[in-house]
């Protein structure tokens, strides 16, 4: 029991998941994981989602605690949908995080949430932008998060490249998740992608068994 | 003159018999009193002219401007009761700061003026308040949305224009703001060899149209635009308050210049006197 807790805290926040988003040439490659646990120790869920849409092109992924995540992501849908009907246009990927910082930032006591918002829109295009537990907003070409990021780090930074073709971007992706989950206990499952285009949004998931095979498996 | 509403017109909750509030009426005649305000909208920004009325030689120059900064991107030009021009800009102001604070981009122009307009609206409601006595004109200029111009007037509505004038001289005004645009009229019936006067036609060739002019032209015509309106007979001095946003300025609103305001100033009273010479030859 004790080193359940000393664990949780020592972990802090970035609680089994890893999430990431990847602009490419004319889109963006959002992504996650399937599972949810407790502790470290007890699978709760193999086949959650975490990619919510909070908008026609915006979507956000979560880490941290489910519930706290769930919250913010409900409050923050409703906002950007209102602002979306007053502004009678779609909202731009940079309003959606926004209002996702506001909400974070002024609960920050209370939260214990981060997200990655990844959309796009006809002002700027894909964009990716990364909401911090406290509340810090920041925008990337592509970004990771989670625990299971920590293991996929040097493989981001030395495969990326900026104006990827969305088969190239989906590969980047697709190796990233597979390696990050092959390494962390806590995450796993399936992976979710979503595929954002000014066309449309278009959602793929592939099953544990079929993921890119690195050595040793 | 309009109707008298004796009796219904005592306060803004209460309606006429032929459906009108008066107050709101009675609260744009307060804006009719005040001294002419005109902003145009052009292809790269949006000019402000406003006539200030100087009551005494006392005052110090530049004081009771009649232009405000409402976001780095936006102006207002006011006409009515000062103050209560004031107390608006202070709401548009906080309105543009929350929406910055909540979505992290420049406010729409559009969605500004309706949600001051929404406020005067407010205002027309109750009768333990009166409508604001005031309308104003509000324009921006954004990389991706271009120039854009609404006016909000007592009543809380707020419409989209080219060019709009309010004040005492705000008919005369638009006329020449029209003259500005009847360019653009002429241009295509000359393309297609149909002659309507041939003195106009010289003058189209002149002249570009109100939507291709760039800031700069543009201030030069505002300028001249007020000094026409002006009466020189019923109010004496005036002061010619000029802004201008757009790419000239790159998106940031501010007063015009000290030299491109006397130069649009010279340019104005110049045309002045060759009209007024042209009118001595006639007779």
């Amino acid at each position: 029991m004790e080193k359940r807790f000393m664990d949780s805290q020592i972990k802090g926040v970035s609680t089994g998941t890893t999430i990431l988003a990847v602009t490419f040439n004319g889109g963006v490659i959002i992504g996650s994981d399937s599972r949810a646990s407790i502790g470290g120790y007890y699978v709760s869920s193999k086949t959650i989602n975490k990619l919510i849409q909070v908008h026609d092109r915006i979507f956000c992924c979560i880490a941290g605690s489910l519930a706290d995540a769930q919250a913010v992501t409900k409050a923050a849908k409703f906002q950007i949908s209102f602002h979306s009907i007053q502004m009678e246009s779609p909202p731009l990927v940079k309003a959606a995080a926004s209002v996702l910082k506001e909400l974070c930032y002024n609960n920050k006591e209370e939260l214990q949430a981060g997200f990655i918002t990844a959309g796009w829109d006809r002002k700027k295009g894909p964009q990716v932008y990364t909401v911090a537990l406290g509340g810090m907003l920041l925008s990337q070409p592509f970004t990771i998060g989670g625990s299971g990021s920590t293991y996929i780090y040097g493989y981001a930074d030395a495969k990326y490249k900026p104006d990827m073709s969305k088969e190239e971007c989906l590969q980047f992706a697709t190796n990233a998740l597979a390696l990050a989950m092959g390494r962390d206990n806590v995450s796993g499952g399936v992976a979710h992608l979503v595929v954002i285009t000014e066309e449309g949004v278009e959602h793929i998931v592939i099953p544990g068994d079929k993921l890119p095979k690195f050595h040793d498996e | 003159m309009s109707s008298i509403g004796t009796g219904y017109d005592l306060s803004a909750s209460t309606f006429s018999p032929d459906g009108r509030v008066f107050q709101v009426e009675y609260a744009m005649k307060a804006v009719e009193n005040s001294s002419t305000a005109i902003g145009i909208r052009c292809k790269d920004g949006v000019v402000f002219g406003v006539e200030k009325l100087v009551l005494s030689k006392l005052y110090e120059q530049g004081s009771n401007k009649r232009i405000f900064n409402v976001d780095r991107h936006v102006g207002m030009a006011v006409a009515g009761l000062l103050a209560d021009a004031r107390s608006l800009s202070e709401v548009a102001r906080e309105e543009a700061s929350n929406f910055r604070s909540n979505y992290g981009h420049n406010i729409p122009l559009k969605h500004l003026s309706e949600r001051v307009a929404m406020y005067v609206h407010a205002y027309t409601l109750y009768s333990a308040v009166r409508p604001f006595g005031c309308s104003f004109i509000l324009g921006s200029y954004d990389q991706d949305d271009g120039p854009q111009l609404y006016m909000v007037d007592p009543s809380g509505i707020s419409y989209g224009y080219w060019g709009c004038a309010i004040g005492k001289a705000k008919q005369a005004a638009k006329t020449e703001i029209e003259k500005l645009q009847v360019r653009i009229l002429l241009e295509p019936s000359l393309r297609q060899g149909k002659i309507l006067l041939n003195c106009l036609i010289c003058v189209c060739y002149c002249y570009q149209q109100m939507k291709d002019m760039t800031c700069r032209e543009l201030v030069k015509e505002v300028a001249k635009i007020i000094y026409i309106v002006h009466d020189e007979v019923k109010d004496k001095s005036f002061e010619l308050e000029l802004s201008w946003v757009g790419e000239v300025t790159n998106g940031k609103h501010e007063l015009v210049p000290k030299d491109v305001r006397e130069e649009a100033e010279k340019y104005a009273k110049d045309s002045l006197e060759e009209e007024d010479d042209s009118d001595e030859d006639n007779m």
